[in-house]
């Protein structure tokens, strides 16, 4: 591919379709025995996105290897009748309702950290986060694989409203979408528990920012540089 | 809205696994230090200095001081059959030498094919425990231009320096099925240089063990493979495929003509007569 950036200024891949093999990157996954993980969240009305994102994940998600699903919601009876693939796993983890969105937002974060420490860790070798208001359309495979990746947003950078996270943006770094992340387990971890650090002091400041999310991902990221990066082929936003 | 300042589009950047391919004007050095340094990481070098190799050792070690990762700890393992020829040499602060004893030998391909064994014996014995990353080098060869952080990775391979702009099947690859480096037509993905290897301590320790092993397996077949070390090596890699690789700018040869996609020439041979030293 000579029409897109393959590389970062520190050298981090960018993966766009037609920069890798897939069959090489399969042989060399196999060969160390990994187990991938997927937290995703379903709340309150987002409950209906539940069979269109575990349908077309556990078709198209790291297809032919193993791959457990966590998913968290308040509407555990919306998902017995989902059917996985053989080497996948289904993991549902009921949350409380009745708060609102942004809270749930903040508390991804510690929910995911605190999940790691508990037994993630000693499910999975790589963990990524993905918003459960998507449908994959085509194969997301193990080219997504290494110790902490990041999505590049297909959003320009915005505005931004007053938070902990704002800060100058050097030239040459990109913005991430909160919507997919992940790496290895350590890695997740470290990340999560340093953006619910973030979150929490913006709460206490009675400050709520729109995509504060997003911003204390990214305010991480440009201070613990992701080793790879994932083209906005991989999470379109569909708004566009 | 994809954007770097940092692009080199006249020359493959990334591997079909997603290894970067380290070359002038892909990289930003002061984000990469910047990530690196605090790591207060040790990096270590070995390079062989055997028989009249020895001369080498001066003008290797000099020019390191200027452009070898600076500014970051580095031990010099140099691994020769004669002490006392290696010169006192004045380093800069948190960098270090010392010498390893190795037998002398017959031959400079006998020398070549021990190589592997000695390093990952002193990986085991020493320098394991000693540096974080471990970088192999030729002695015969002196630094340019920068070499840095760019260069980390797991395990790290540099591109020949005449092989590059090369169809595969041209690459000299052990072709005789019964050595154990053997690579049949129709595979192999780069041809590395075996002046330069490295990766982090771990890494290089199984690599060299197993280039041992197939040497030694060679070797009681008795055969011994067209580049000696270098054949094994390539074998391995394509089993293993490096984590990042160096563009033939770390490992180049003078007494090639410089091509427009080389900018930057940091490490390469020096011009030696070959008759004179490999006898």
């Amino acid at each position: 591919r000579q029409d897109v950036l393959v590389l970062t200024p520190w050298l981090a891949p960018i993966v766009w379709e037609g920069t890798f093999s897939r069959d090489i990157l399969n042989a060399q996954y196999l060969q160390k025995n990994l187990v991938t993980g997927v937290v995703t969240f379903a709340v309150e009305k987002y409950w209906f996105f539940i069979e269109g994102f575990m349908t077309s994940a556990n078709k198209y998600f790291l297809a032919g290897h193993q791959v457990n699903f966590y998913l968290f919601t308040d509407n555990p009876e919306k998902v017995s009748h989902l059917q996985m693939a053989p080497e996948n796993h289904l993991f549902v983890i009921p949350v409380q309702n009745g708060s609102r969105w942004q809270d749930i937002s903040r508390c991804r974060m510690r929910i995911i950290s605190s999940h790691i420490q508990r037994h993630f860790q000693h499910e999975v070798d790589y963990l990524y986060s993905m918003d459960i208001d998507v449908q994959l359309l085509a194969h997301i495979g193990v080219e997504i694989i290494d110790a902490l990746v990041a999505t590049i947003s297909s959003w320009q950078v915005t505005p931004q409203q007053e938070s902990k996270a704002q800060g100058t943006r050097p030239e040459g770094d990109f913005h991430y979408t909160a919507s997919f992340y992940g790496g290895s387990v350590a890695e997740v971890y470290k990340l999560t528990t340093a953006c619910f650090g973030g979150l929490v002091e913006d709460r206490e400041d009675g400050i709520d920012a729109r995509g504060h999310h997003e911003r204390h991902l990214n305010k991480y990221l440009l201070q613990h540089k992701p080793t790879r990066l994932l083209s906005p082929e991989y999470y379109w936003d569909t708004e566009l | 809205q994809v954007f770097s300042p940092f692009r080199r589009q006249d020359v493959l950047t990334v591997t079909p696994w997603l290894a970067p391919i380290v070359w002038e004007g892909t990289f930003d050095p002061k984000i990469l230090d910047s990530a690196y340094r605090p790591l207060n990481l040790t990096i270590g070098v070995t390079a062989f200095a055997v028989g009249k190799y020895t001369r080498f050792v001066r003008r290797f070690l000099e020019s390191a001081e200027q452009h070898f990762m600076r500014g970051y700890r580095v031990n010099y393992y140099i691994f020769t059959d004669s002490p006392g020829s290696v010169p006192p040499a004045r380093l800069q602060p948190g960098r270090r030498l010392r010498t390893v004893p190795v037998r002398g030998s017959s031959g400079w391909q006998e020398i070549s094919m021990r190589r592997m064994e000695a390093i990952s014996r002193h990986v085991a014995e020493v320098s394991g425990r000693e540096v974080h990353y471990l970088f192999c080098l030729d002695i015969d060869m002196v630094f340019h231009n920068p070499w840095g952080p760019e260069t980390l990775g797991d395990m790290v391979a540099a591109i020949h320096p005449g092989y590059f702009a090369v169809p595969r099947e041209q690459f000299p690859y052990e072709r005789r099925s019964s050595s154990a480096a053997f690579i049949p037509q129709g595979e192999g993905d780069f041809y590395y240089g075996g002046a330069v290897f490295g990766g982090l301590v771990s890494k290089v320790y199984e690599f060299t063990k197993t280039c041992h092993m197939t040497i030694l397996a060679d070797k009681a077949n008795g055969i011994m493979a067209a580049w000696q070390e270098e054949s094994h090596l390539n074998r391995h890699f394509l089993n293993h495929k490096p984590s990042k690789l160096l563009s033939p700018e770390y490992i180049w040869d003078d007494r090639k003509p410089k091509p427009p996609e080389i900018r930057l020439i940091r490490f390469s041979t020096v011009d030696k007569n070959y008759k004179e030293i490999r006898n």
